[in-house]
């Protein structure tokens, strides 16, 4: 084999619904034989193989193919469910493919999670053993590293102390620091940079860095656009389990980005009241949402029965569950009644859009005043804004926090007399 | 922070990969049928036994007021009650050995089991978060569990050795057969916790009867009474509890004045074998569902 490090053919992977299968009590197994026979008459004459339905199966994975080279990191894109995780789970021989198969040259280093095994009442160095261990590395080489992984970490001082003692920054740290020093010829990382303060996630990037260009091949999967577009130079977008679009990583952020933000999603969903059809985002100004863009919001209700006074509050929401803003539909305007079974459309205009760059999620609760009920409903919607040059110059990103500001500068020498004058100068 | 692409270009990369020739392969695929034990495997993650063991002994007695006196204190405060109850009330025959030495001897390797067994079943489910995040062969996990019962057997042990001297029971030549008996009280609890540790990820019902079970095979088992209450002829059936001939033996092994353990150590010996071949099959062929299902 030339400098392929990963070649996978047609993978693919079956769950029960419900992501994972569920434990079963025995109580449900006895149920289950007394049953089956039944069950299998039954099926026999729907003829549809399913085993009645009773149990559906979803496709985590379906047909997933590609090759990553020595050298490459490839970012793997995709929603949530879309089988990131599963397909990163297959190649580090957690779980079992249904079907395909994976061939990979190389020792590989699996990164689902830092610090998997740490153990509280351990010391740092105990636990950087243990770990380095679980991640497969072997003692000596753990030992020759040990002071280098206690440096990259940032906490010589406390190393000898058990890990339940430490902040949650110092926690991830030492964590990362473990994983970021193994050797292997491949590595499988999951989101594992979405930790710690900016600073220490810059040291992560070039560690990263520094790892592709030693030759070695890194899947990178991440929520974060900005990380993967500095980070990878190929990328892969999953759909449901399929691949659909691989390629240059810049080109397959913005296909993927395109599709997210006209659609954030088709399913309906149902509350006591109302059916919640599809919710969309979009910008009036491009494919893609940038800061201060013109974006309407849209959602699509039916009531099942009337309804007097309907609204609704449209909340964003960071990942991490922050509310950024909220809406209220009836503080703008009102309507009067829905009939039942009519769908209508519900929504907002926001001229410049305020977020900066960075992932959202829209949370949307219906509500319906004549019976003093507001219906949570219980799925986020997800979408993206872009990095731009909100300021006119660079590209803005995360940094500069969670809103764009309407600012404008002045300044210039300041004449010597007007200076102690009417300002009182600060410190 | 917008400018991290051009930072620190200028550290040289630090590890060369080695020439594709010497790369391992491993090729995924959906694996059909019989699996073999994999024992170069777990040769290879020799050293994660290690350190998964001593994470469980280094963190056993932590936050404890008592500590390791625990070890003493479980088979110790059990002796007492046997003897009382037992020994002195029921005037149980301990084969001519005083009856708290009698049991202690029994409940040593009797405790090492009933830790074994209860921690190799519970092992799998216990470290989730390994199994669905990392890879490693999987029969480390319930061999690890054991390995810190060890530890305890090691401190309680030493009481054992005072007993013999302060009722002068002195050692034949049959403690050499010693080490043989703990291996084999190990390898019994790994048999069935293999079993019970697979059938625990897919039935939670096992960590219910476990305690059950426990309490049933101590009756079942001769720690508070000797193996010759039981007819001569149906001993070699008493075997079938493979407990049986690991206790007699022991006790054996340790005090030389028990009657040798004869057909019914073979007996146990071969139960076990077929328990634990069993076992590895079993484990094995579920082991690749445990991330899916635990």
């Amino acid at each position: 084999m030339t400098d392929v490090a990963i070649r996978c053919e047609g993978l693919a992977k079956q769950y029960w619904i419900g992501e994972r299968e569920s434990y079963k009590a025995l109580r449900d197994v006895i149920t289950e034989a007394f049953t089956a026979p039944f069950r299998r008459l039954r099926s026999a004459r729907s003829s549809d193989g399913n085993a009645g339905g009773e149990k559906p199966m979803i496709w985590a994975l379906r047909d997933v193919s590609f090759e990553l080279k020595r050298g490459e990191v490839v970012g793997i894109i995709g929603r949530n469910g879309a089988g990131k995780s599963t397909l990163l789970k297959i190649l580090s021989r957690i779980t079992e493919p249904t079907h395909g198969r994976a061939d990979i040259w190389g020792r590989v280093g699996s990164l689902l999670e830092i610090g998997t095994g740490f153990h509280p009442e351990l010391t740092g160095r105990d636990n950087i053993f243990l770990n380095g261990a679980i991640l497969g590395m072997r003692r000596a080489e753990i030992a020759r590293k040990l002071d280098e992984i206690i440096a990259f970490a940032e906490v010589e001082k406390f190393i000898d102390t058990p890990v339940k003692r430490y902040s949650s920054g110092m926690y991830v740290r030492l964590a990362f620091a473990v994983a970021a020093h193994m050797e292997t010829e491949i590595l499988l990382v999951d989101e594992v940079l979405a930790v710690g303060d900016a600073q220490f996630q810059k040291k992560c990037f070039e560690k990263f860095r520094q790892i592709s260009t030693g030759g070695r091949a890194i899947l990178f999967v991440s929520h974060n656009m900005a990380a993967l577009r500095t980070a990878c130079q190929k990328g892969i977008i999953l759909d449901r389990g399929g691949v659909v679009g691989k390629g240059e990583i810049n080109a397959v952020a913005d296909q993927y980005l395109a599709a997210l933000s006209t659609d954030c999603g088709t399913e309906s969903i149902e509350t006591k009241t109302f059916v919640l059809g599809d919710v969309s985002i979009t910008s009036n100004d491009g494919p893609v949402i940038k800061t201060f863009d013109s974006v309407e919001i849209r959602t699509r209700i039916l009531a099942k029965a009337e309804v007097l006074n309907p609204g609704m509050f449209v909340s964003i929401l960071t990942l991490d569950n922050q509310r950024v803003a909220a809406l209220a539909f009836n503080d703008f305007t009102k309507i009067k009644s829905l009939s039942g079974g009519e769908w209508c459309e519900l929504g907002f205009r926001i001229e410049r859009f305020p977020l900066l760059a960075g992932e959202y999620q829209i949370e949307i609760d219906l509500t319906d005043l004549d019976h003093h009920k507001i219906e949570l409903v219980n799925k986020k919607y997800l979408f993206e804004v872009v990095e731009s040059p909100v300021y006119g110059g660079r590209k803005i990103d995360r940094w500069f926090g969670l809103v764009g500001l309407q600012a404008q500068a002045f300044g210039g020498p300041v004449a010597a007399e007007a200076g102690d004058k009417s300002v009182a100068t600060l410190g | 922070m917008s400018d991290m692409t051009s930072a620190d270009g200028a550290s040289s990369p630090a590890v060369l990969a080695p020439s594709v020739a010497e790369l391992p392969h491993t090729r995924i695929e959906p694996k059909k049928g019989w699996v073999s034990v994999g024992l170069t495997d777990l040769w290879q993650y020799r050293e994660l036994l290690v350190f998964l063991a001593l994470r469980d002994i280094k963190v056993r007695y932590k936050q404890t007021a008592l500590g390791a006196a625990w070890a003493v204190i479980q088979p110790l405060f059990t002796m007492l009650l046997f003897t009382l109850f037992f020994g002195r009330l029921a005037k149980v025959p301990s084969d001519g050995i005083p009856y708290p030495l009698f049991s202690y001897a029994a409940l040593l390797p009797w405790q090492l089991f009933a830790y074994s067994l209860t921690e190799s079943s519970n092992s799998v489910v216990a470290n989730e978060r390994l199994i669905t995040k990392v890879y490693f062969p999987r029969l480390i996990i319930p061999l690890a569990s054991i390995l810190a019962g060890l530890v305890d057997f090691a401190i309680a042990f030493v009481l054992v050795i005072g007993m013999m001297i302060w009722y002068r029971v002195a050692p034949t030549w049959a403690v050499l057969a010693l080490p043989f008996f703990v291996m084999f009280t190990i390898v019994t609890a790994l048999a069935v916790g293999l079993w019970l540790s697979a059938l625990n990820v897919q039935y939670r019902d096992v960590r219910y009867t476990l305690t059950f079970i426990v309490q049933f095979w101590l009756i079942a088992s001769p720690v508070a009474y000797a193996a010759t209450l039981v007819p001569a002829r149906w001993r070699p059936f008493y075997g079938l509890n493979p407990m049986a001939g690991v206790i007699e033996g022991f006790r054996w092994a340790l005090l030389g004045k028990s009657p040798a353990p004869g057909a019914m150590l073979w007996v146990s010996v071969a139960v076990v074998a077929v328990v634990l071949v069993g076992g590895l099959y079993y484990y094995r062929r579920m082991e690749k569902t445990f991330a899916d299902v635990v």
